[in-house]
């Protein structure tokens, strides 16, 4: 394995466990009310913008970065509340536009809250690469893997252990069962949207000092981890992961060695190919067209 | 006679005419005789993708890509190589009827969710490609384009273009309206309802939407065309996954399987950017909730809304004629 080729490989994982971040987002609402919430980009970019201030006003990252997370879920609970809850009942197309709606609303939002600019976050310990096998990577990166993964194992026991993850999962599976099973699906719906925010908002803060951040940073990664969760299958929870990480990976090898104008075009050419002849994506339900 | 002129074909159609003929006492300065050739232009998009969206049912998010592949295939070919703007447009649209009849076939197996994904790539490739290839299409910058002649005539200046975009919105709405009213048309309805119903009564499900799909990409194309040539400059803006959004939200405003709500929605929501650009910073939000508000409120746009009501208060409320879901 070439020193390049690792060098590839880690940053591909950085990148994709982002995705996979904004993926699970993608998935939990979408089985919990079978919406795609096009503003989940936006959430990324809240939790990115609100550390930036807290940090400017003087809080530490332990304080501000639950702040922060904690002021997305707030928005997301509240897009939930009043967009999506009083448009029960309307096709896909319809509620499509309302959480795009949603996602400008939040973005010109943004520019009123704060600006037009690029904002750089400072990473958690140090940015003084470590050395690994020829290739190196950033302190901030380990924060990224570690902390996907913490999120990752803590959903899996949340959804695995718990009354409240099970009645989550319950009415994935079918919500009228749910329903007269004694399972509140309207709360259900309401805390997905929370929990999907802030899971937005962790992989926003994340990636904030690797990349910088702006009132528009969520449009692309609102983009690419709807990809993912398309190529994962949408609505599985190891789908989202699994895309995530095998879309970030494809990215940056492709970039790195065919071409790193199209790296962004490339996300799209892969998800067109496995839908074309896996419709369901990787891990989807294969159900067919009731009549 | 009477019954004849109020069907939405004959009558829709007058109105509409005559709403294009007398526009112009509105019309006071340069300024919105400009708006009024955007909107046209919008609404031939929207009229096309309304057959795609309202009437065969299927999602697209990625028709600014047709749009902008129109735009940029004028663009290059008769500005950079010099060739009549006609033979360009036709060209151009020839090309892109075949792409969308190439991708359609396996883009339109797919369902919800994941059919608005693909067309959301599809969209987004062509973005990418044409902001990627400067060499041709200028990057991020644009490209100037050559006004559009015909013959030795030079269309140039807001008034001509208005009359212009007028009647060939007039086309394709009669277009529209007669493929609507035609076993295709019934087709599409039916799988619009039922794919499997329809395929059960022995319609080709897949032939009808690919039909849908290439039609509305068309369109398209013809109107980027035009966009191009009248604004004498494309930048990949006009290609970009807002532009697509938009496009969806002006038919889903109007109100979908309307082919004057797709008018409606373009005039409407191509006009209120430039209203709502006195607000100055706050324009963007007030935009995004306004297209959040109208479809919380009217989820079946504004067109079908209110002809309901003024149905309602005519006579008794009768279920089914005219809501075309």
């Amino acid at each position: 394995m070439s020193a390049q080729f690792t060098q590839y490989l880690l940053t591909g994982l950085t990148v994709g466990a982002i995705y996979a971040l904004v993926a699970l987002g993608f998935s939990i609402i979408f089985n919990a009310s079978n919406v795609i919430n096009f503003a989940q980009g936006e959430f990324v970019m809240i939790g990115g913008m609100a550390t930036v201030s807290l940090i400017a006003v003087g809080l530490p990252y332990l304080l501000a970065i639950p702040l922060a997370v904690a002021a997305a879920a707030l928005v997301g609970l509240a897009l939930e509340k009043f967009a999506v809850e009083p448009a029960r009942g309307a096709s896909v197309v319809t509620l499509i536009i309302i959480t795009i709606g949603a996602s400008i609303f939040l973005r010109g939002l943004a520019t009123i809250i704060w600006d037009k600019r690029f904002h750089a976050l400072k990473p958690f310990t140090g940015d003084a690469p470590i050395t690994i096998a020829g290739a190196t990577i950033l302190p901030q990166s380990l924060w990224v893997l570690g902390v996907t993964l913490a999120v990752v194992l803590a959903l899996s026991w949340f959804f695995g252990r718990t009354l409240l993850g099970k009645a989550m999962l319950a009415t994935s599976h079918n919500r009228l069962a749910a329903q007269l099973a004694g399972i509140n699906v309207r709360m259900v719906l309401f805390l997905s949207f929370g929990l999907s925010a802030a899971l937005g908002a962790v992989a926003g803060i994340l990636i904030a000092p690797i990349t910088t951040t702006s009132y528009d940073v969520g449009v692309m990664l609102g983009l690419k981890g709807f990809a993912a969760a398309m190529l994962g299958g949408m609505g599985s929870g190891v789908g989202a992961v699994v895309g995530g990480i095998a879309l970030g990976i494809t990215e940056t090898m492709s970039a790195g060695y065919l071409s790193s104008a199209y790296k962004d075009a490339i996300a799209f050419v892969i998800i067109l190919a496995v839908l074309f002849f896996m419709p369901s994506g990787l891990f989807g339900k294969r159900g067919g067209e009731r009549v | 006679m009477l019954a004849r002129l109020a069907s939405p074909r004959t009558g829709g159609l007058l109105a509409l005419a005559v709403v294009i003929a007398l526009l112009p006492l509105a019309l006071t300065n340069k300024y919105f005789y400009d708006i009024a050739v955007l909107v046209g232009l919008n609404a031939i998009v929207c009229v096309g993708l309304n057959l795609l969206i309202g009437y065969a049912g299927q999602i697209s998010l990625g028709h600014a890509g047709f749009f902008g592949l129109g735009a940029y295939g004028s663009a290059i070919l008769a500005s950079r190589y010099g060739w009549p703007p006609l033979a360009a447009m036709l060209t151009t649209t020839l090309a892109v009827a075949a792409l969308a009849y190439l991708v359609g076939r396996p883009i339109l197996r797919l369902k919800g969710h994941y059919l608005a994904m693909a067309t959301l790539g599809l969209g987004v490739i062509i973005f990418m490609v044409i902001t990627t290839e400067d060499k041709y299409t200028g990057g991020p910058d644009g490209i100037a384009v050559v006004p559009l002649s015909i013959g030795g005539f030079v269309l140039q200046g807001e008034r001509i273009w208005y009359w212009v975009v007028g009647a060939l919105l007039l086309v394709a709405v009669w277009l529209a309206l007669n493929l609507i009213e035609s076993p295709a048309g019934r087709a599409l309805r039916a799988l619009h309802s039922s794919e499997v119903g329809a395929e059960v009564v022995g319609i080709n499900a897949a032939e009808h939407k690919v039909m849908a799909f290439v039609i509305s990409a068309v369109f398209a194309s013809v109107a980027g065309s035009l966009a191009a040539h009248y604004s004498g400059f494309v930048t990949p803006g006009k290609v970009a996954f807002l532009h697509s959004i938009e496009l969806v939200t002006m038919v889903v405003f109007g109100g979908m399987a309307s082919t004057f709500g797709a008018v409606v929605g373009a005039a409407v929501l191509t006009t209120l950017p430039q209203l709502l650009a006195a607000f100055e910073d706050y324009e963007m939000m007030l935009f995004g909730a306004v297209m959040m508000g109208t479809m919380i409120f009217m989820p079946r746009g504004v067109v079908p809304s209110l002809a309901r009501l003024f149905q309602s208060r005519r006579q008794q409320p009768s279920s089914g004629e005219g809501s075309g879901t």
